[in-house]
């Protein structure tokens, strides 16, 4: 499997790909705004995220302030608050981790990471990035609109997301919600054909599929399966426009709103959470498969040792992506729908604990024996570990059917999703970045800037979270603009709310340290060469960093071993590249 | 070194704040001690898987940090290992799976000697339906609401007449006996949730779900909505009164003499 007979790589076909012409930008517009370069494009991508990212920050710091301070800012009524919990919700999940994941990682690292000059289309990849731009402005419109952005919750459950009751319900905020995730979803089939078209079909000579690294296997399996569920999510923001525009009844049945009988009748506000979920659950695989490829790969580099059970990692990606389409409904255990459904997606959903289960053993059983570095990407990517085991432990409650019964719309499962699909990956996308920033720009961030904003950050964020759980096991409910007096909430528990919000501000505020070093590293930050991190994937190999467009100069490389050979013995240094024919290095290549 | 030792506390910790946290469940006012039950075996394998992962991270951080001349061992991978890890947790899986599904068995089963009763929501009440002495629930329909009939009921239905009604919110259950809650809303999706009854199931308009219990403790205990239903959300509060079975007899009788007064009076006519 490690080593392939030379022979093998010498008598394949003349690769194609090295003499496509490229187009070729001739202005500065052409080249950094309407750019086609899928590394110009990751940017544009990135940037957009985050910008939306440290909107839903701020959107977070204000629920926070309303539930640890409750009556304090009069400002943030119930109107205000749902506007809140639902704008931060659907910005995290889709307009930020999605976009980030797929259309920043996934735009950077794949052509690169499999030895293509670019995107297989990339006029269609310019135009991705565009429209999500669009998306993401009609989104934000949303705020300056009369009524204000939906308030429906992330889920928009009709029929409540287009009835007066809820904020933005018969005003604009739901139109422009539906309409934004349906121009997102546009977007995302042209990046998303992007990426999996070009991994099929571009990969430098001798790169087999079983020799990709792990992050090209995640961000291709999480497109692949995006392209498949996002269909669900826009049939239903199309039917719920319908409803909601033109008075059809697809999620209506015969209702009354604010005590008028309205003309509907006939439809079934459950056939809308099962297209939601169908799209929902796999959602959280298409955010979670991207990180654990990253992170497998930041894991192997930074030990210094190849990632254990290779093989088994990548089956394991597949089974949890395949399985991931077949247990959405445990997101509806409580929805009224047939209560047998139970069993079956309680089992699927356990199952699927298994392939996760694995790649948690991979991942350690990598440190064992390893020679870890301690640097900014492997404390996020250990940090990784310990917030995303913690979250996928929780999930075995809520997916055991009974168990979720309790536990399930409490703050539980606030504090489970959170750590599952919001620290972790997140944390990934710090260690990532940390990690690629010197690729991007020739300049290593900041040192002390990143563990500063690591160990804030990670011990935060635990704290934020892991008592988060108790209080839904108490009976807190979520979604709750105030908690008000209950009987069974004892005064601690608004200490403990109070705490939360606290240390939500302060890891909220260490955030800019991070902005900060992103912007300061890239004029004062320290010369980083070509490959600081001595790893041996092909993006570290260019001729030149930043890697020009392009990316391989006159000559593409030639794949002669997988992406994990560190530490292998008897070679002179502790990692061979992809791109290295012999175990002896080669004198003199030229690593700019 | 630091890292290692950061780790370690997060695990011990972690284990702590579980067990000295004053967080914990209300006390269990239902039949349903077997959920309790499936959480605590749920919190021992998930807990010891955790600190067994965290524990081992720090080892290794500790014992295999990078010194000069360390170099890590090569080894791609180890079938024996993964096949045993993979068994080890199918077993732990399957030791959660089995007892979470024979309880869910029971939650949906409903036993054959329970009260019928009615809660419906609506943008932001509880209102609840007991049989009247035919022992029935009368036809609804979401289209027949108005402000004299808020419920919908349907005044061609007999079973419908003897109904009793129940607003404002509280909802009164005698001792010890199984009650069968159909749900029902006319607007939008609510959830009918009492934390210590350890039960919980939306309100769909539309369809009538279910659940069922047996209160096992007197006392008052709120109703909360627990699930997004507008502005009005965290104010759709009610509560349940558990009662002794004579104190229960008393109290219905009174609802029924006052559905009667309501059904002969002129605005009925």
């Amino acid at each position: 499997m490690v080593d392939v007979p030379l022979g093998h790589v010498g008598t394949a076909p003349e690769a194609d790909s090295g003499d496509i012409e490229l187009y070729h930008p001739h202005s500065w517009v052409t080249k950094y705004v309407f750019s086609q370069d899928a590394k110009i494009i990751a940017i544009q991508y990135s940037l957009t995220a985050l910008t939306v990212g440290l909107i839903a920050l701020v959107l977070s710091w204000l629920m926070r302030l309303q539930l640890g301070f409750p009556g304090v800012f009069s400002f943030i009524d119930a109107n205000a608050y749902y506007q809140f919990i639902t704008m931060h919700g659907m910005m995290m999940v889709v307009y930020v981790l999605t976009a980030l994941f797929l259309g920043g990682f996934g735009n950077y690292l794949i052509p690169l990471m499999i030895g293509a000059r670019d995107m297989v289309f990339p006029y269609v990849n310019m135009l991705s990035f565009w429209v999500y731009l669009l998306a993401v402005l009609i989104l934000v419109a949303s705020f300056f609109t009369p009524g204000g952005p939906t308030g429906a919750g992330w889920t928009l459950y009709p029929p409540q997301a287009i009835l007066s009751g809820t904020p933005g319900g018969q005003d604009w905020g739901i139109i422009l919600m539906l309409v934004s995730l349906m121009v997102f979803i546009i977007g995302f089939t042209m990046g998303g054909l992007n990426y999996v078209v070009t991994v099929l079909q571009a990969r430098a000579r001798g790169m087999t599929l079983m020799r990709m690294p792990l992050t090209v296997w995640g961000i291709f399996t999480a497109s692949f399966m995006a392209l498949l569920a996002f269909p669900a999510l826009f049939v239903g923001a199309v039917m719920m426009l319908f409803d909601r525009a033109l008075g059809t009844s697809f999620f209506m049945p015969a209702i009354v709103e604010m005590g008028q009988v309205l003309e509907r009748s006939g439809g079934s506000p459950l056939l809308f959470q099962h297209l939601f979920w169908f799209f929902g659950h796999p959602e959280v695989y298409i955010v979670a498969l991207p990180a654990f490829g990253i992170v497998s790969d930041l894991i192997s580099t930074h030990a210094r040792r190849n990632i254990f059970g290779y093989r088994m990692m990548v089956w394991a990606l597949l089974a949890i992506g395949a399985l991931s389409f077949v247990v959405w409904a445990h997101h509806m255990y409580v929805s009224g729908m047939n209560p047998y459904f139970g069993f079956f997606f309680a089992t699927t959903t356990l199952i699927i604990a298994i392939p996760t289960a694995i790649k948690v053993y991979n991942w350690v059983l990598t440190l064992w024996r390893g020679d870890i570095h301690l640097n900014v990407p492997m404390l996020f990517a250990l940090a990784f570990i310990v917030t995303f085991v913690n979250g996928g432990l929780t999930g075995l409650f809520l997916g055991n059917v009974v168990v979720d019964v309790p536990l399930s719309d409490t703050m539980f499962v606030v504090a489970h999703f959170h750590m599952v699909m919001g620290v972790a990956p997140i944390l990934v996308i710090f260690g990532a970045i940390y990690h690629w920033y010197p690729k991007v720009t020739g300049r290593m961030l900041n040192d002390a800037l990143g563990k500063l904003h690591f160990w804030v950050t990670f011990l935060g964020a635990y704290a934020i979270f892991f008592p988060m759980h108790y209080l839904g096991l108490m009976g807190v409910p979520r979604r709750y603009h105030e908690i008000g007096d209950m009987a069974f909430v004892p005064a601690s528990a608004h200490t403990l709310n109070a705490f939360i919000t606290i240390v939500a501000l302060i890891v909220g505020v260490v955030q800019l340290v991070f902005v900060f070093n992103l912007f300061w590293s890239l004029r004062s930050g320290k010369p980083a060469g070509g490959n600081p991190w001595r790893a041996t994937t092909l993006e570290w190999q260019t001729p030149e960093t930043p890697p020009p467009h392009g990316n391989w100069g006159k000559d593409m490389p030639v794949v002669y071993r997988w992406a994990y050979d560190y530490s292998v013995p008897g070679a002179a240094d502790d990692f061979l590249p992809q791109n290295q024919p012999s175990a002896q290095p080669v004198q003199g290549t030229a690593h700019g | 070194m630091a890292v290692a030792l950061i780790l370690v506390l997060i695990a011990v910790g972690s284990v702590a704040f579980h067990l000295v946290s004053p967080w914990w469940w209300t006390p269990i006012a239902s039949n349903w001690g077997y959920i309790d039950s499936t959480i605590i075996i749920t919190f021992w394998i998930t807990g010891a898987v955790f600190v067994a992962v965290v524990l081992f991270m720090a080892y290794c951080v500790y014992r295999f940090r990078h010194q000069p001349g360390r170099q890590a061992h090569y080894e791609p991978e180890s079938k024996r290992l993964e096949m045993w890890l993979t068994i080890v947790t199918g077993v732990g899986v399957a030791a959660m799976l089995a007892p979470g599904l024979f309880v869910w068995r029971q939650f949906i089963t409903v036993p054959e000697d329970a009260t019928d009763i009615e809660i419906l929501g609506q943008q932001w009440q509880w209102s609840f339906r007991l049989p009247g002495p035919d022992g029935q629930l009368g036809i609804t329909d979401a289209r027949l609401v108005s402000p004299d009939n808020p419920l919908g009921l349907s005044r061609e239905d007999p079973k419908a007449q003897d109904d009793i009604i129940i607003e404002g919110g509280e909802m009164r259950l005698p001792i010890g006996k199984p009650v069968k809650a159909l749900l029902r809303s006319v607007d939008v999706i609510h959830n009918f949730y009492v934390p210590e009854m350890r039960a919980k199931m939306d309100l769909v308009p539309g369809q009538v779900s279910y659940i069922w219990f047996t209160p096992t403790r007197t006392g008052t205990f709120e109703i909360l909505c627990a699930e997004l239903c507008g502005v009005g959300h965290s104010h759709m509060r009610g509560t349940v009164v558990v009662q002794e079975q004579s104190d229960y007899q008393a109290w219905l009788q009174d609802q029924q003499a006052r559905g009667f007064a309501r059904l002969t009076s002129p605005a009925a006519q």
